[in-house]
């Protein structure tokens, strides 16, 4: 019986994250999922949003972009475009991210610009959404 | 014959274009190497995504996406990977040539990189977008230019997409090849090495089959999945599309500026023979008329 997960992290220009942990938290699709060690082997979508992964007592945030999600009972794989460990996040970038795309959004825009936009939006926030915690906590 | 002064001007000036050549020669083969890392860095992820779409193959039996969908082809679209600077030997030459037997009437050409748009233009074919791309493809721009051809495809606007690019082979070799998009035929396995194509690695093969034994659970079902990992799918084909053009190019340049830089040398060295033959003819005609005057003297 396998005690903790491998979490992999990976993007098309690096792998972000590979280390054993001992639980999961992560934004599907459906909602937030909780994954500990053996779990059922699950595919599915994944949110821009924010990965929790607990290391002994130890809790690290993760924020990602959209994506997918490979569990299996001793390894998750999380396959997305953007994956950046809290201490990379560069709070004044993503917030000047959030606001480019914010106000690019409020212009006239074609649906594949549309697209781009709304991804990049929902990546800045994700940013913030994990930096900004650590502040109140 | 040319004067002494003549052959120095143009040694120096070939010995300086000498120097540009070189320089480019290294920058380009920097280049190239980075390009070939960025395809290695993204293995991982490469082998995630075959993992996932094998799985997801074995379990979805009878499957029908709008991107699968075959319609008769009254107009398609052709995508042009080409290169924003020249200087790069035969590479452009060699792609824009593939373009000559598309029907102009019936194709709508997009481009990315200057020079296949520049061809589009010169030759008045119907360029509907042209994109651009940095000279370390980003994913961001390969997600824009597979947006658009998605689009276009599901619009009904075109019922067939294609992409032309060079296929890095290897660093002395690049091949135009032409490669269909869409709809999305069969899903082939993502190759991701861009080094050396000619040894066949089953390293990857190894790793997915292993794992064919499990039964994985979906949400929202495994028809849903695939749909939603389809356009990620095909975001990566232009991704990697990207990245061999650019390595294409790059190998291209080093080989076209290390054969300039070749040729140089070679005229540098005749022409400082020449030099040399042309100064000892001028000394000795020059003696031969001091004796002449001295012994016109001494009679």
């Amino acid at each position: 019986m396998a005690q903790t997960l491998r979490l992999e992290i990976v993007t098309p220009s690096e792998t972000a994250l590979s280390e054993d942990v001992d639980y999961v938290g992560l934004p599907a699709a459906a909602g937030e999922m909780g994954i500990y060690p053996n779990h059922v082997p699950f595919v599915t979508e994944v949110a821009a949003g924010e990965v929790a992964f607990q290391q002994k007592s130890k809790t690290v945030f993760m924020a990602i972009g959209a994506g997918f999600v490979q569990i299996m009972p001793d390894r998750i794989s999380i396959l997305t475009d953007m994956a950046i460990n809290e201490d990379h996040i560069d709070e004044e970038r993503a917030e000047e991210a959030r606001k480019r795309a914010e106000a690019r959004l409020s212009e006239q825009l074609n649906e594949e610009e549309m697209a781009v936009v709304q991804a990049a939006l929902a990546n800045s926030l994700a940013q913030l959404k994990v930096k900004r915690r650590r502040h109140r906590g | 014959m040319p004067s002494t002064r003549d052959l120095r001007r143009r040694i120096k000036s070939i010995r300086n274009t000498s120097q540009i050549t070189k320089a480019m020669q290294m920058v380009a083969a920097a280049k190239m190497r980075k390009a070939q890392t960025a395809a290695l860095t993204g293995r991982p992820y490469t082998d995630l995504l075959n993992q996932m779409l094998g799985n997801l193959q074995n379990d979805v039996s009878e499957f029908s996406h709008p991107l699968m969908e075959e319609r008769p082809v009254k107009k398609s679209a052709l995508l042009i990977v080409s290169t924003d600077k020249g200087l790069c030997g035969p590479l452009n030459t060699n792609l824009l040539r593939e373009i000559l037997p598309y029907d102009r009437d019936n194709t709508v050409f997009l481009a990315a990189g200057r020079k296949g748009a520049q061809f589009l233009h010169r030759t008045r074919r119907n360029l509907k977008a042209e994109f651009t791309f940095k000279d370390s493809p980003d994913f961001v721009e390969a997600r824009g230019i597979s947006r658009f051809l998605q689009d276009s495809f599901l619009s009904g606007e075109v019922d067939k997409v294609e992409v032309l690019y060079t296929n890095f082979v290897s660093t002395i070799r690049q091949e135009p090849k032409v490669r269909q998009l869409l709809p999305i035929l069969e899903l082939e396995k993502l190759d991701p090495d861009l080094v050396d194509k000619d040894s066949e690695s089953d390293a990857g093969d190894a790793a997915s089959s292993s794992q064919d034994a499990t039964e994985f659970l979906y949400e929202p079902d495994a028809a849903g999945v695939l749909g939603s990992l389809l356009p990620h799918y095909l975001n990566y084909v232009v991704f990697q599309v990207l990245l061999e053009a650019k390595a294409s190019e790059h190998s291209s340049r080093m080989v076209a500026m290390k054969n300039a830089t070749d040729n140089a040398k070679q005229l540098i060295k005749d022409l400082t023979l020449e030099y040399n033959k042309v100064r000892q003819a001028a000394i000795t005609s020059e003696l031969l008329e001091i004796t002449t005057a001295a012994m016109a003297m001494e009679n």
